[in-house]
């Protein structure tokens, strides 16, 4: 097997296969019909508080509704 | 000493020698809990202590591979919020390999494959169900056990079929327009992603 075999597309973009998936997983949910479309979205969406740390303190957290972007 | 080869042998496990080349795998035993080649040496050299366990003695044993080929494939079609099909006897599936589509029969050559967006069929009998998968990976066992994983499935009638020519037209004009690489990357899996949709709907 040689070490520099063609390598897909994607990751001579730079782009890792988790990124890759999570992109053609996303545009297949966007493809869908009505109801099935606003349950795979909806249980997409994440919701997470992030907080800097300086000087071993952490900052004000700020708290993000990212639904999935492509 | 003796006492220490009783209490050795009784903890062997259903396995016979294991060797580190298989050349045919007809009729495999499953992994033994021991590494006996190195209790072997062991016992050699320092008779009187017991020998230290190795890692493959934490492992859960390889199961066994039957040597008549199964009837039927298990499969196990998982996705991350749920699981599709779990230990389900069927006989083909035909997974959507990078390399092409790929029909997976009982006694099938271990495998491991990454999928591409396409369609999983699973053939029972007479009936046929297709799922529309993202991308994941196919792991086809020694044992006629094979495991999908896909990030997303969906049954092709979920699928709109305008949405997927609205996406496949803007993908193609965005693939035109591309700048850096990474747009150019993007463009291109949405051309892909839009162009399998469409070809599973139509085909």
């Amino acid at each position: 097997m040689a070490s520099n075999a063609a390598v897909p597309f994607w990751r001579a973009a730079g782009m890792t296969y988790i990124t890759y998936s999570n992109i053609c997983a996303n545009l297949v949910r966007n493809c869908l019909k009505e109801p099935y479309k606003t349950e795979a979205l909806a249980r997409e969406k994440v919701h997470f508080s992030i907080s800097k740390w300086t000087d071993g303190k952490p900052e004000k957290p700020t708290l993000r509704s990212d639904s999935p972007v492509e | 000493m003796f006492r220490q080869a009783s209490r050795l042998l009784a903890r062997t496990t259903t396995a016979t020698t294991w060797r580190r080349s298989r050349a045919f795998s007809t009729d495999l035993p499953a992994t033994p809990t021991e590494d006996s080649t190195f209790i072997e040496s062991w016992k050699k050299v320092i008779p009187n202590m017991d020998p230290p366990k190795t890692p493959s003695s934490f492992m859960t044993p390889r199961p066994a591979t039957p040597s008549s080929i199964p009837s039927k494939i298990t499969v196990n079609f998982v996705l991350p919020y749920a699981s599709e099909l779990s230990t389900k006897e069927v006989d083909m599936v035909i997974v959507p390999a990078t390399t092409g589509q790929m029909g997976v029969l009982p006694g099938h050559v271990p495998t491991i494959a990454e999928l591409k967006p396409g369609i999983l069929s699973v053939h029972e009998g007479n009936d046929v169900t297709k799922y529309f998968l993202s991308s994941g990976f196919a792991f086809i066992h020694a044992n006629s056990v094979a495991d999908i994983i896909a990030v997303e499935a969906v049954p092709l009638d979920c699928i709109d079929p305008a949405l997927v020519q609205k996406g496949l037209a803007e993908f193609t004009q965005r693939l035109g327009t591309a700048t850096s690489d990474l747009e150019k990357a993007e463009a291109q899996i949405g051309v892909d992603v839009h162009s399998a949709l469409n070809s599973a709907l139509t085909g």
